[in-house]
């Protein structure tokens, strides 16, 4: 199917008549072409649209579409109260909830200025949770990429590491995925018994997956003449266009907020910001690997103070005006509950049932103002940037994705390459199409 | 809460009365004469304590007619700058050696319909890697000109951030290299993340009633 417009000859592929379209281009003398990839493509990650300009198979212009995966969460989230807006919020970067709720819950903290009485035991189960969902996160990203490049293995192992992964958050918080459970002032719930033994089995058994993975990628000479000095991107390129996360990091700036403006406690953990200096694809892999290994040592850490020192402690801030009051508890209906709670408010005070109600329905009023809260999720600097009115909902909430801000990168690392190439660029950015959107 | 004993506070206009909000039908609540008062317009003054004292002294000399007003507020510092200088601003907190503010985390638009004059806001929020810092830099526009120059030229990953908050907010970056809508259909009337855009409401099936659009239902705010 070919049809000529204003701009010129239009082909279409709707008929799948490939011999076709073959014939009609190769008997057309213009060898600029325009091919529209996506927004349903399997290697977009998402409904992501490039628009690239071929000449042979060299990309002369890519242009990036979004938009087809917005929500309009943030203005949602205007109509919600400020807890509420938990539940929304996890939903953007659907690969790191535990991030865009951290980020989220931080800026409301710190708008309420309670920043400082988070209890530790909380703040240890965030690290912990967040340093998990990073390890599914790159997980993805590696696995996804492998697909895209043809290769199956990575994408199975990848996979299946990632589902340990989920089967802990589902244990921890009873969701896989959205799992709204960073709560402005602590966590919803503590980590249920058993917790922490099934959390010890995952690290003794992670280490020797990611070697395994390791083993299978890193020398491998497909996937290095793949990744090698493709999609190059140096340091006053990643500065201008606001790129950080592993891109930053492959193009050798250590810079990493969890280690130069520590939240939750991070400055008490140890551990390594690794770096590469390639500046292309193969070096985002790299250390995209080599920060899982990461994350694994601080786990371990988290898990060793939550089982000793902070044993016990609370989850949610000791101040009834926020933190909600029942003590939620997993029954063995799967159905979060608190009896004691119940037989409290239902029973023997009226005070704590209106309390409990307004506290629930109306929610807890922040003080007018605006806060700026950053955290590193996997895929660079996520910013919340929270105002309040003074009322019981979010005046405006907007978020600063770096699935958003890296995507822009895509003209930058795809120009003058072959369109090949632009898969593993794409895929090296890890974009999240519903942090991108929102 | 009276400020009858607080001499010299000014009164600030009513935001809201009653509890719920809803002005259709009588309040039964009994809360019918309380008023909300808006939150102040805040303004700090030297010291503003930490590193902003530094900035501020690196950054006003050469545009003290620039910056309208200075906030320093949960430890976070706010520059507010008039329009017309803001890529002056913009460039001189990029390259100056003691402020270098290498690193932009974008454009959010702010929409506050009750302060005439200074409707539309755009606020930057800008972080140096050399010093560690972060500042916040915020501009205003009347709703009636909607226009702010563009930073593209300054921070190029103001590019989708500027287009994004001319989506959803109608701010026009002037001399933006092409500024179209992002997230929104390109045909997509109205500005939806204002606070006047009209939302819809549900219809239902009993005597033709509709569940009212969210911003006209009861609230407490």
């Amino acid at each position: 199917m070919s049809t000529t417009e204003t701009e010129g000859r239009i082909y279409d592929v709707a008929g799948q008549d490939w011999d076709e379209l073959v014939k009609t281009v190769s008997e057309s003398a213009d060898e600029r072409l325009v091919v529209n990839m996506g927004p349903q493509h399997p290697s977009t990650h998402g409904v992501l649209r490039l628009v690239l300009t071929l000449d042979g198979e060299t990309v002369t212009e890519a242009r990036t579409v979004i938009g087809y995966l917005h929500t309009g969460i943030e203005k949602n989230m205007e109509f919600r109260t400020w807890t509420q807006g938990v539940t929304f919020v996890t939903r953007m970067d659907y690969l790191a909830p535990i991030f865009n709720e951290t980020a989220y819950c931080m800026g409301v903290e710190k708008l309420l200025g309670i920043t400082d009485r988070i209890p530790d035991r909380a703040q240890a189960i965030r690290v912990l949770t967040m340093e998990l969902t990073r390890i599914s996160s790159h997980l993805v990203a590696i696995a996804t990429f492998g697909l895209e490049l043809g290769a199956t293995t990575p994408m199975l192992f990848g996979f299946r590491e990632r589902e340990m992964v989920l089967d802990l958050m589902e244990y921890i918080t009873g969701l896989r995925m959205n799992m709204a459970y960073v709560r402005p002032g602590g966590v919803s719930v503590d980590l249920p018994a058993g917790a922490v033994d099934k959390i010890g089995e995952f690290l003794k058994v992670m280490p020797g997956r990611i070697k395994e993975m390791r083993k299978l990628l890193d020398a491998n000479p497909v996937y290095t003449r793949r990744t090698k000095d493709v999609a190059y991107l140096d340091l006053t390129g990643c500065m201008a266009l606001g790129v950080t996360g592993p891109m930053l990091r492959a193009a050798g700036l250590p810079w990493d907020l969890r280690k130069s403006q520590p939240y939750c406690g991070y400055e008490t953990y140890e551990f390594e910001v690794p770096t590469q200096n390639t500046c292309d694809v193969y070096g985002r892999y790299l250390v995209r690997m080599a920060e899982m290994e990461e994350s694994l040592k601080i786990i371990e850490q988290a898990l060793d103070r939550l089982s000793g020192p902070l044993k016990g402690g609370p989850v949610m801030i000791e101040d009834k005006k926020i933190g909600w009051p029942s003590q939620l508890a997993l029954g063995p209906d799967g159905l979060g509950n608190s009896p004691d709670h119940i037989a409290h408010i239902m029973g023997s005070s009226m005070e704590a049932l209106i309390h409990h109600f307004k506290l629930v329905t109306e929610g807890f009023r922040v003080p007018a103002g605006q806060a700026y809260a950053s955290v590193e999720s996997p895929r660079g600097e996520l910013g919340a940037h929270v105002v309040s009115d003074g009322g019981t909902r979010p005046y405006r909430v907007h978020f600063r994705d770096p699935s958003f801000t890296n995507l822009q990168a895509v003209p930058a690392t795809c120009e003058g390459g072959m369109v090949a190439d632009v898969i593993s660029a794409v895929a090296s950015i890890d974009p999240v199409m519903g942090g991108v959107d929102r | 809460m009276t400020t009858e004993n607080l001499p010299g506070l000014p009164e600030e206009p009513v935001a809201r009365k009653g509890m719920f909000g809803a002005k259709d039908s009588g309040d039964t609540s009994g809360y019918n004469r309380l008023v909300v008062r808006r939150p102040p317009k805040l303004s700090s003054s030297r010291p503003y304590g930490s590193y902003f004292d530094e900035v501020a002294d690196a950054l006003e000399p050469a545009f003290a007619d620039a910056i309208e007003r200075v906030v320093v507020d949960r430890g976070e510092i706010t520059f507010h700058v008039r329009r017309e200088r803001l890529p002056e601003v913009m460039r001189h907190l990029r390259d100056d050696a003691a402020l270098r503010f290498e690193l932009s985390l974008g454009v959010s638009g702010v929409h506050y319909p009750e302060e005439t004059g200074a409707e539309l806001r755009a606020v930057y929020h800008l972080c140096s890697i050399t010093h560690n810092r972060r500042i916040r830099v915020e501009v205003s526009a009347p709703d009636a000109d909607p226009h702010i120059p563009s930073t593209v030229q300054v921070y190029p990953t103001h590019d989708w951030h500027e287009r994004e908050t001319y989506d959803f907010f109608g701010i026009v970056f002037d001399g933006h290299p092409a500024l179209t809508r992002i997230e929104m259909p390109d045909d997509w009337e109205g500005h939806p993340q204002r606070k006047d855009y009209p939302l819809g409401g549900i219809p239902v099936e009993y005597r033709g009633a509709e569940v009212p659009a969210p911003d006209r239902r009861r609230s407490y705010s």
